[in-house]
């Protein structure tokens, strides 16, 4: 099996095991608002030493679309969904969606990892995404 | 402001695509004609301001050397979609503040074709799938349609009548009618956004005299207001975007904090507006902007379209310019494309776009950056 590397260092907790991988965010000291990703620098009140922050794996969608044309500088599946997603505890992400035919506002989700493309050396890139909730 | 600010001319390159023109023979072609419009072809600026967002190094310097018309501070601004009316807004403090008498305000831009590509995201965010801005137009018209009930019909309506009204601008990139049905069937982008309901990336130029004298002749139209804002963070969808926000829509955009300051500068409100040009990159975000530059009551902007009030026979006209679906989008370029038009509509040289009467107007841009950017001129 190809190895497989986050996006972006930093995002998930792990890229191996999806039924317990979580995003990762940063929750200020000082003003106690949420981030995403997560830095040390509160990008709202800029106190330093932001606390990293396993976030919930459900959520509801916001709005959503669908990217149907290639963009710049990406590789990965078309089409593919794309929205805003809010977790319970009150922070709202940019995100792929899973299965845009079946999702749209209101839509509860869970967090998915999805296999993007292949990198130069074969190992698989994997990013973030939400997925409708079975039912 | 401490001194009244005066546009004595203007120029504009049309917007389209012009092979074999560099965006310098694009800029001197705007800069050239705002200068004989100025009567100021040997000079006698004391500064120039160049916006600009591809160009490269120096691109205004470059300009300016091709006419011999150097030695003055050259100022190349980048400010995304608010590069042109940023450039203007210093050039207007500077003149305002009694700094300098006289200054060249010039936008110009060579775009590359297909969606943009920014510079402004990490190459990942781009290979994820997560820098989209044809995504982001359209979740903000999602929801905008969820909070305003704006349907996909008065997003069709928006792109139907500033095509209509660049019918008759012959510096605009398409110059042609389209029927709503026509819109509706164009391919979808990305869902509500169709095809021709977003405007195109293109090249082009435009240029102003600012001074603090008058123009020896036709009307006198001063700069009341120009303001630059950015974004208060927190507002996911917000034109910095970002890849998180807060669960809060409250938090006011940099729209609304350019629009505001500009009403409070130049002691107006926009019931006292007579015609706006304002930033048009989709269907969508011009309804957005009615309600962000206060021209309708929150949540009112798809009943406005809808009762006609913006068409050229409407209460406040919108675009009569046929706006950036019409014209395109040259970044450094487009916003003071707005005010060359605005300039012409309230000295009533704007031919079969005229709005009869105009006195006071209201140019607007917003885009990464984020940048918004608000200009009000009076007669």
């Amino acid at each position: 099996m190809a190895v497989r590397i986050p996006l972006h260092e930093g995002l998930l907790t792990s890229v191996e095991d999806e039924p317990t991988a979580q995003l990762l965010g940063g929750r200020c000291g000082r003003c106690a608002k949420l981030s995403f990703p997560a830095q040390t620098i509160c990008p709202y009140c800029s106190a330093d030493g932001c606390a990293s922050v396993a976030l919930s794996t459900i959520g509801v969608i916001e709005v959503c679309t669908t990217v149907v044309n290639r963009p710049p500088g990406y590789e990965g599946p078309l089409p593919f969904g794309f929205g805003v997603v809010e977790l319970p505890e009150g922070i709202r992400l940019i995100s792929r969606i899973m299965h845009p035919d079946r999702s749209r506002a209101g839509t509860a989700v869970r967090l998915v990892l999805e296999n993007v493309h292949s990198d130069a050396e074969g190992r698989q890139v994997v990013t973030y995404a939400f997925a409708p909730e079975e039912h | 402001m401490t001194r009244p600010v005066y546009i004595q001319g203007v120029g504009i390159h049309p917007f389209g695509r012009f092979e074999g023109q560099s965006v310098v023979d694009l800029g001197l072609a705007a800069v050239r004609m705002a200068l004989r419009d100025a009567g100021c072809e040997g000079g006698g600026f004391q500064a120039a301001y160049c916006g600009t967002v591809y160009s490269g190094v120096a691109a205004g310097h470059k300009v300016l050397t091709a006419l011999g018309l150097t030695g003055m501070p050259i100022l190349n601004v980048e400010a995304g979609c608010a590069s042109g009316g940023a450039a203007l807004g210093v050039a207007t403090n500077a003149i305002a503040a009694g700094r300098y008498e006289s200054v060249l305000v010039f936008g110009m831009e060579k775009m590359p074709k297909g969606i943009i590509r920014s510079s402004f995201f990490e190459p990942w965010r781009e290979q994820g799938g997560l820098a989209v801005t044809p995504a982001y137009f359209a979740l903000r018209a999602q929801r905008l349609m969820r909070d305003s009930g704006v349907t996909v019909e008065q997003l069709a309506h928006v792109s139907v009548k500033n095509h209509k009204n660049g019918v008759h601008n012959p510096y605009a990139m398409y110059q042609k009618e389209f029927t709503p049905e026509a819109v509706l069937a164009s391919p979808v982008v990305c869902d509500p956004l169709r095809l021709f309901m977003l405007c195109s990336p293109n090249e082009g130029a435009a240029a102003l005299v600012v001074s603090s004298q008058p123009p020896t002749s036709g009307p006198h139209v001063r700069i009341a207001a120009a303001t630059l804002r950015s974004h208060l963070p927190g507002n996911v969808l917000g034109e910095h975007t970002p890849l998180s926000g807060l669960a809060d829509d409250s938090i006011p955009s940099p729209t609304e904090l350019a629009a505001r300051e500009a009403y409070e500068m130049a002691a107006i409100g926009p019931e006292d507006l007579d015609v706006v040009e304002l930033q048009d990159t989709d269907s969508a975000r011009e309804l957005i902007s009615y309600e962000e530059l206060g021209l309708c009551p929150k949540g009112r902007s798809g009943q406005w379209l809808a009762e006609g009030r913006t068409e050229m026979t409407g209460t406040l006209p919108v675009n009569p310019s046929g706006g950036l679906l019409s014209k395109g989008e040259p970044l450094g370029a487009s916003g003071l494309g707005q005010v060359v038009e605005l300039y012409w509509q309230l000295r009533a040289h704007a031919g079969r776009r005229q709005v009869a009467g105009a006195k006071v107007a209201l140019a607007h841009t917003v885009g990464r950056g984020a940048n918004a950017s608000v200009v009000i001129l009076t007669r």
